[in-house]
């Protein structure tokens, strides 16, 4: 009972925070800052990539070491086929979607018929295969890349050229991967997939043949996963084999776990918090992973279920004072510099405040249970 | 005489030297609860594994209904009526005890490719489900979470989900593994009351819980059935006496 009664605080701060993500192109124009626009949108491109692998790795407890590679997928489908001067986004966008399936399908099959380690680095072998395979496709650029002159053509009715219009796109997929998320893993079709995560063993016994459902999953992860590949050739005019390197595929585990596993929007505060340390970290020093590696530690041991576990324990006033006392350092560095030194001080005071307000409000809902006990007592 | 529920033939499992099932044939007949005993190690859980499609065996065959299983995976023998209960807890713990059964109910429910109603609203599943649950005695648990659930309450979850699969064949491994007394006579209890609704096949440490239920014992010792017969067939048998029973049987 007490999990169900703190699962709205979850919810609130997931959508208050696609809410503020909504606003992004508002504050880049307000603020007249045209990155914030461009980290954003990589930040909500990685998200949805995110959701994908938590829908398998998260709820259906598969360990996938490749999953970077259904981006480069989806990203060099679109590229090659702009390269031979095929624009049209009812062809590239579908066939990108495909090819990624089609991926996902063959490597399942190889991959789901093992367990535990041995899965995870399995996962890893084929999607390096797929990063070499795109490092030796010459034609396409190898190791260079491939720069993609025209974007993808709606036929006018989606401008994709425009970087607002692009942003809420990738928002509104972002939205529709998790509601799609949502729905799927409380259908007949998630139970299986869940109770598989559980005990494989005993599903079989009931009755289920998992290995179908478990496959089925791992497709549609990697088509979605394909669609943010798309998004983000798309947003950076360019593929290249380092968008499939393994490490991207690391950073987007990392982003589970920091956000919370199997939790619905747990992928959605991972990439967040992931992309926004990555970004101001590496403006401190080169060397960010040395303080970002702490900061993973620190939350895989004192927040298990990640970030999102920690809102859910009603640790919410103390998630926000962490925020502040970040910004309020960042704050201080920022001092020195210029740009950013406003909206950062502003976050960390809105976020000191709200963890207040939650920390005092917490108090008397703790202290109102407990009477509440003692009559009964 | 009709044919048996279930059949097994000479069948034989090794583990490298090790002849865990050695020539054994056992016949389940009709609503009946056919107990195995033996002693530890005498491959009782290796039998149970053949039977439900876990293990193949070396040789020999198993029947069901009629129907050559020997080589049928798992998730079809439970199609065909064969559930299981295990001998170790096997349950989905996250999952609430009428998630748990619903989850067993949707197995037989046509495909799971159903990617949008919520399964926990579904009538079709939660219905049958809590019939189950109130069938061992523990509707009033069913929204509390598996892994708060007492041993007890895991052990009739565990035989809850098993009947929600609605079988003709029940493997029952080791029921009342870790029960206290009153908890043990529950679950005999329990088995009572669906007894000749559902044919069973009882592995079971418990002696008087076996002789209480068992239409018919089979001793199993080192992998081989030495004797079947009635309870006081079995009691009589100067065989299973030197070989396994020994005082036991006497106090």
């Amino acid at each position: 009972m007490p999990a169900l009664m703190h699962k709205p605080v979850t919810t609130i701060v997931a959508i208050a925070l696609l809410g503020l993500l909504a606003l992004v192109p508002v504050a880049s124009e307000a603020f007249d800052d045209p990155f914030m626009l461009t980290l954003f949108t990589r930040i909500v491109i990685m998200a949805i990539a995110a959701v994908s692998l938590n829908l398998i790795l998260g709820y259906g407890g598969m360990v996938s070491f490749g999953h970077a590679a259904y981006i480069g997928i989806g990203g060099y489908s679109v590229g090659i086929l702009a390269h031979h001067g095929v624009h049209a986004a009812w062809i590239q966008w579908p066939l990108a979607l495909a090819m990624s399936g089609i991926f996902a399908l063959l490597i399942g099959l190889l991959s789901l018929r093992t367990r535990g380690i041995f899965f995870i680095m399995i996962t890893l072998a084929l999607a390096q295969l797929v990063y070499y395979l795109g490092n030796g496709a010459y034609a396409y650029g190898g190791d260079d890349g491939l720069t993609i002159l025209k974007r993808s053509d709606f036929g006018g009715l989606i401008d994709l050229n425009h970087r607002p219009t692009l942003y809420y796109l990738c928002w509104a997929i972002l939205v529709a991967a998790l509601y799609f998320c949502h729905r799927t893993v409380n259908s007949r079709f998630g139970m299986v997939l869940q109770g598989a995560k559980s005990n494989d063993r005993r599903m079989a016994t009931i009755g289920f043949p998992i290995f179908r459902y478990r496959l089925t999953a791992f497709v549609i992860a990697g088509m979605v996963c394909g669609l943010a590949g798309v998004l983000s050739a798309t947003f950076t005019d360019f593929v290249s084999p380092a968008m499939m390197h393994w490490s991207r595929s690391g950073d987007l585990i990392v982003m589970v776990v920091l956000g919370g596993m199997g939790s619905l929007f747990g992928p959605l505060f991972g990439a967040v918090s992931f992309l926004l340390l990555e970004e101001i970290l590496s403006g401190w020093t080169e060397y960010w992973k040395i303080v970002f590696g702490p900061i993973l530690v620190l939350v895989v041991i004192f927040a298990r279920g990640g970030i999102d576990g920690a809102l859910s324990r009603g640790q919410a006033g103390a998630l926000m004072t962490g925020i502040a006392a970040f910004f309020l350092v960042y704050g201080v560095h920022l001092v020195y510099e210029d740009a950013w030194i406003i909206p950062t001080l502003i976050l960390a005071a809105a976020f000191t405040l709200s963890g207040l307000v939650w920390w005092h409000y917490r108090r008397k809902r703790v202290a109102s249970t407990e009477t509440a006990g003692g009559d009964h007592a | 005489m009709l044919e048996p529920v279930l059949q097994a033939s000479n069948l034989v499992k090794r583990f490298g030297g090790l002849t865990a099932t050695d020539d054994l044939s056992l016949d389940i007949r009709e609503g009946e609860i056919h107990a195995v005993i033996g002693p530890n190690g005498a491959g009782k859980t290796t039998m149970i594994g053949q039977l439900i499609g876990e293990l193949r065996p070396d040789a020999g065959s198993i029947r069901f209904l009629g129907q050559d299983i020997t080589h049928l995976p798992v998730h079809k023998r439970s199609h065909l009526g064969i559930a299981r209960s295990f001998q170790i807890t096997s349950i989905f713990l996250n999952f609430t005890a009428l998630d748990n059964v619903a989850l067993a109910v949707q197995a037989h429910d046509g495909h799971s490719f159903r990617f949008w109603g919520d399964a926990r609203r579904d009538a079709g599943l939660r219905e049958p489900a809590m019939e189950a649950l109130k069938q061992v005695g523990l509707a009033h648990r069913a929204d509390v979470v598996a892994s708060a659930l007492s041993h007890g309450e895991h052990r009739q979850l565990e035989i809850a989900m098993a009947l929600a699969t609605r079988p003709k064949l029940l493997l029952l491994d080791e029921p009342m593994a870790g029960m206290g007394p009153e908890d043990s006579a529950r679950m005999v209890a329990m088995l009572q009351s669906i007894k000749g609704s559902v044919t069973m096949l009882l592995i079971e440490h418990d002696m008087d819980a076996v002789f209480a239920l068992a239409d018919r014992i089979t001793v199993l010792v080192y992998g081989h059935g030495i004797a079947t017969g009635t309870p006081d067939d079995i009691r009589r048998n100067e065989q299973v006496r030197q070989a396994y029973l020994g005082d036991e049987l006497e106090a």
